[in-house]
C-alpha cells in the first residue's frame, strides 16, 4: 500500500477518510486482535491439511470492497497466504 | 406533545455543550418552551456557557433526590421567557442517579415543555446510560477528526441499541480553508462513513470562544456559527431549510476533485 500511496498524492483530508472507514469496520465488527489472531491460527490449521503454507507470512485483515451487488462498499475478510509447497494427494 | 433531545458525541471537547445552550436558545427563540438539561455529574458546564452560574440553588440530584419541588431547582433565563435550565450537581457523582429516576424526572416536564434538551456527558458509562434513557431523539455532535468520528459511530451504535428513535448528525469546528486544500475531511466524507441523516454543519468560529467567553449563546447572531445554529433549530422543528454556503462551496470543490481523479 504504502509505495502507491506516495505516488497518488492522498491529501490528508483523504487518509483521514481511508482510515476511519477501515478503523469502522473493524469497530463495527467488534473484531479485537485476539479474534483475528484466532481466526488466522483457525485458517493455518485447515490449509495446512492440503499444502505447505507459510504461517509466518500468512496476513489476514479486515478491508472493504465493492459489492457484487448494490450494496455498495462491504467488509470483506482478506487472507493473504503464502503457499511453500503443495503436496502431492499421497495420502487421500 | 414534547420531546426528548440528548446531544451526544462520545468524544469530549468537541461542543456539546455549546450545541445544547445554542438550540436550546434558538428553539426558546422560536416561541418554544424550553429546558436545559445538565446531565454531566460532577462537571458541570452549561450553566457557564448559559451565563447562569451565578443563580443556580439546587440541581438535578436534589429534585432525583427529594430536597426541592422541581419548579424550585429550574433557572428562567431571564433573556428568553420560554427559556430554563435545570443545572447539575457539581459535588456529587454520576451513581448518584439511575436511569429510571432520569426517565420519571424527564416525564414530569414532558407537560410544562414542548422541548426538553439534554447535554450527555463524554464517554459511554453511567453518565451516558443517564442522559440518553429519556431521551426520543439524539443529536449527535462530531468533528471532522478520526478520533471524533471513530467515537460519534460507537455512540450512534449504542443510541439504536437503546432504542433511541432518531438521530441526526451535527459536524461541528468545520475549517473551510483547511477542506479546500483537502487537509481536512469534508461534511460529505463524515456523512458517508457515519451513514445518518445530517441535521447541521457549524463553522469554527471564533465568535463561539467570544460568546461562551461572555456567556451568551450566539444563536441568530450575524455570524456564520450563529446562523448555522440557528438553521439547526429550524430542522429539529421539521423544517426544510438549506444548508449554509459553506457547504456548497464545499461541494463544488469536491465535485471538481472527484472529476480530475476519476480521469
Amino acid at each position: 500500500m504504502g509505495l502507491m500511496d506516495f505516488f497518488k498524492k492522498k491529501t490528508p483530508g483523504e487518509i483521514a477518510k481511508d482510515r476511519l472507514k477501515l478503523l469502522l469496520v473493524s469497530d463495527r465488527a467488534n473484531c479485537s486482535p485476539e479474534v483475528m489472531e484466532k481466526i488466522k491460527n483457525d485458517i493455518i490449521q485447515v490449509i495446512s491439511k492440503y499444502m505447505e503454507i507459510d504461517a509466518e507470512g500468512l496476513d489476514i485483515q479486515i478491508t472493504q470492497t465493492e459489492s457484487e451487488g448494490n450494496n455498495g462498499i462491504v467488509p470483506a475478510l482478506y487472507a493473504n497466504i503464502p503457499i511453500k509447497d503443495i503436496k502431492h494427494s499421497n495420502n487421500g | 406533545m414534547s420531546e426528548v433531545i440528548v446531544i451526544t458525541s462520545g468524544k469530549g471537547g468537541v461542543g456539546k455543550t455549546t450545541t445544547t445552550a445554542n438550540v436550546g436558545t434558538g428553539l426558546a427563540q422560536l416561541n418554544k418552551k424550553v429546558v436545559l438539561i445538565d446531565t454531566d455529574i460532577g462537571l458541570r458546564n452549561l450553566d457557564v456557557v448559559m451565563g447562569l452560574e451565578n443563580r443556580i440553588v439546587y440541581n438535578l440530584v436534589d429534585v432525583i433526590e427529594g430536597n426541592c419541588r422541581m419548579k424550585q431547582a429550574l433557572i428562567k433565563d431571564k433573556r428568553y421567557p420560554n427559556l430554563s435550565l435545570l443545572p447539575s450537581a457539581q459535588t456529587r457523582d454520576k451513581s448518584a442517579v439511575s436511569p429510571e429516576q432520569m426517565v420519571k424526572m424527564i416525564d414530569e416536564l414532558r407537560d410544562e415543555f414542548d422541548y426538553i434538551l439534554l447535554d450527555c456527558p463524554a464517554g459511554i458509562e453511567q453518565g451516558f446510560k443517564n442522559a440518553i434513557a429519556g431521551a426520543d431523539r439524539a443529536l449527535v455532535v462530531t468533528t471532522p477528526e478520526v478520533s471524533a468520528i471513530r467515537d460519534a459511530d460507537r455512540i450512534i451504535g449504542l443510541l439504536s441499541a437503546n432504542d433511541v428513535k432518531r438521530v441526526d448528525l451535527i459536524v461541528n469546528r468545520l475549517r473551510m480553508d483547511m477542506v479546500k486544500r483537502g487537509d481536512m475531511m469534508n461534511i460529505n466524507d463524515v456523512t458517508d462513513i457515519l451513514a445518518i441523516d445530517l441535521i447541521g454543519a457549524v463553522p469554527d468560529d471564533e465568535q463561539i470562544v467570544i460568546s461562551t467567553n461572555q456567556g451568551e449563546p450566539l444563536v441568530g447572531s450575524d455570524c456564520l456559527a450563529g446562523q448555522a445554529y440557528a438553521n439547526i433549530c429550524h430542522r429539529v422543528l421539521g423544517e426544510e431549510v438549506p444548508f449554509l454556503d459553506l457547504e456548497v462551496k464545499s461541494n463544488v470543490w469536491n465535485k471538481l476533485r472527484d472529476i480530475f481523479k476519476k480521469n
